[in-house]
């Protein structure tokens, strides 16, 4: 039992920690110049030309690379990535990469988000490039990693373009906030036993961002950013917006949050403010928090509207 | 007043103040005294008490306690049951593969099931699969490995429990979001705990621990050895069979609302037989009274220590179980000594 309650513990972090805060900030990586030169090297590694049979191990980096225009570039992605869906999907497994297994697609890049063991030096070992692209922390991350993949792939210039068009939204979305009078308070769910996210974590930062307060920065100290809130804690916090990042992995919606014991007495569910998001843009750090954050401004939006009226 | 009268006294006592106690204490500051007012008028809000802290003790806390209390005395119970019959102290009630199968079940439902019923497909699930699992291991010790002995039943159950938990890795590892829904359920999980989680769990409590109650005495002879108990006229092979089915319901019915809460099964029964002795006329009743506020107290803790965030409650029965067991355990070496 012990066993399978530690095995477990690191599990849970392990996939915890794979949504961000505890990766490292990344190094900057060389930037050349923006047309397509090759060789280029990026964190000491060098891809000699164009890469053309592309592995992505990561649902991110998936997004990041269609965005970017590099998608026919792609030759297999991971079991996880399902968008953009015409992403050429197949059973290599980003958790648990078997080396052999990415290596029969014969790839001339892999990129990849988390490293369990040594993937890197066993691609590397195979004479195949790979780059690491860890769950960002904050959005210059986000820029930084499409921008790597540009220079990496070839396709520089249309990564800064989707960079600049990712921050102008952002801006004109931010902008758009009057700050309310008092505060918006809010609860992330990631899932059904109520885990949550505080304002350090990626997530927590776009919530910032509209203006927003986050009610589990009380937990700030436990769960790595994480944490695991009470559930008499949330009905007491009593937060105006809900935030529903369970919906397909638990099938969470509305309805399943208002029959909750206690939960039917939150401002939030009286006054119609449980958002159901999709579970795969509140986890991934690509192009698509721009539509993310656009959902959450016009929570926003209505909470201030009702308060006005 | 007896030494055995005095035990139980102690263990109603004690369970008494675990019930208030886990009441009283909570992330949400409630004041005690219009806590234990509404308590007293069986859930009315006195003046001065919000709606909404009458729904957090209403809903929320009492549900919660009592669930803790129903899980700690099956498990305790369950445990010293086991420790009997197969007159060994490591026995605890996840023994005969009631862990495993019950995890392969919550996978099966979490991996398969549709996901707006994990609610009721989970614990369903994860009691049958407890259930099978003890039933697969009993059968495997009987008909390969040469009679209902303890040590055939033993090996039985690790044979079940290894190749149900291959199983279970298979299923979640083919089905990778099912990771974080599987893992908050194997280490425990009284935080969405509801009424409906009393419903479901108190019937095979109750019957199963009313089992083990009626046959406390039965058990200190099986304990003398199965020669030994033979020859008094117990048909041991009966006994172990009714012990086995009785402990594993009352498993099955606490891993289906709680996941999976170690240590408890065994250290509650240790802990109580340092206090008053080894004989299951006491053993039993007062692993049931300990073993239930036990539990509501290492909740509290969970819900506590690091409040308004939660600690998975498997982790803390053994972190403050095992030292508290140790201390239990010098107490009673030096007064032997």
């Amino acid at each position: 039992m012990v066993h399978r309650s530690v095995g477990g513990i690191a599990a849970v972090l392990l996939l915890l920690a794979s949504c961000g805060e505890t990766a490292p900030p990344q190094s900057g990586g060389e930037q050349p110049s923006v047309s397509a030169s090759f060789p280029v090297t990026i964190d000491g590694v060098t891809i000699a030309q164009r890469p053309e049979r592309i592995v992505s191990l990561s649902p991110t980096a998936t997004e990041m690379l269609f965005a970017i225009g590099a998608g026919d570039q792609v030759e297999a992605v991971d079991d996880q990535s399902n968008y953009p869906s015409d992403a050429p999907a197949t059973d290599l497994s980003g958790f648990e990469p078997n080396v052999e297994a990415i290596a029969s697609y014969e790839p001339d890049l892999v990129v990849y988000s988390t490293e369990p063991g040594d993937l890197g030096a066993a691609l590397a070992g195979l004479g195949i490039p790979a780059l690491v692209q860890p769950a960002a922390t904050m959005l210059d991350d986000v820029y930084q990693q499409i921008d790597q993949l540009g220079v990496a792939t070839g396709n520089a210039s249309e990564a800064k373009d989707v960079v600049e068009r990712m921050r102008a939204e952002i801006d004109s979305i931010t902008g758009s906030i009057q700050p309310p009078s008092e505060p918006v308070t809010y609860y992330h769910e990631l899932d059904d036993t109520f885990y949550s996210v505080t304002s350090s974590t990626f997530i927590g930062q776009l919530y910032s961002l509209v203006g927003l307060r986050n009610i589990a920065d009380k937990a700030k100290g436990a769960g790595g950013g994480y944490p695991q809130l009470s559930a008499e804690y949330i009905v007491e916090a009593n937060p105006d917006l809900i935030f529903l990042a369970d919906t397909k992995c638990c099938g969470q919606s509305r309805q399943t949050v208002a029959k909750r014991p206690g939960w039917d007495r939150i401002a939030a569910v009286k006054n119609g403010g449980v958002i159901s998001l999709d579970d795969d843009i509140a986890s991934r750090w690509g192009p698509r928090v721009v539509e993310y954050l656009r959902q959450i401004a016009g929570a926003v939006a209505d909470v201030l509207e009702a308060q006005a009226a | 007043m007896t030494r055995r009268a005095r035990a139980i006294s102690l263990g109603v006592a004690v369970l008494i103040v675990s019930v208030v106690a886990g009441l009283l204490v909570g992330p949400v500051h409630i004041a005690p005294g219009a806590a234990l007012r509404w308590l007293v008028s069986l859930g009315h809000p006195p003046a001065g008490m919000s709606e909404q802290q009458a729904a957090i003790l209403g809903n929320l806390r009492l549900p919660r306690v009592i669930v803790a209390a129903l899980v700690g005395a099956s498990l305790s119970a369950s445990g010293a049951a086991y420790q009997a019959v197969f007159r060994n102290p490591l026995a605890d009630p996840y023994l005969l593969g009631a862990a495993a199968g019950a995890g392969l079940g919550a996978t099966i439902a979490v991996a398969f099931g549709p996901p707006d019923a994990f609610a009721v497909t989970v614990p369903v699930a994860a009691f049958i699969g407890a259930i099978v699992g003890v039933g697969l291991a009993y059968g495997l010790g009987r008909s390969s490995l040469g009679g209902r002995s303890a040590t055939s039943l033993i090996l039985g159950g690790i044979a079940v429990a290894s190749f149900l938990t291959a199983v279970q890795t298979f299923i979640q590892q083919q089905n990778a979001q099912t990771l974080r829904q599987v893992y908050s359920w194997i280490l425990g999980r009284l935080g969405t705990t509801g009424w409906d989680d009393a419903r479901v769990a108190l019937p095979s409590v109750a019957v199963a621990v009313a089992i083990l109650w009626l046959v406390r005495r039965l058990l200190d002879v099986i304990e003398l050895g199965d020669l030994e108990a033979e020859s008094l006229g117990l048909n041991v092979g009966r006994l172990r069979v009714v012990v086995v089915v009785a402990a594993s319901l009352a498993t099955a019915a606490a891993v289906s609302v709680a996941g999976l809460i170690g240590f408890v099964g065994i250290i509650v029964p240790h802990t109580v037989r340092l206090l008053a002795g080894s004989s299951y006329r006491q053993v039993l009743p007062l692993s049931v009274l300990f073993g239930a506020s036990f539990l509501i107290l290492v909740d509290l803790v969970a819900r506590t220590a690091v409040a308004p965030a939660e600690i998975p409650i498997g982790v803390i029965t053994a972190f403050v179980g095992a030292p508290f067991f140790v201390i239990a355990l010098r107490r009673t070496g030096r007064r032997a000594a």
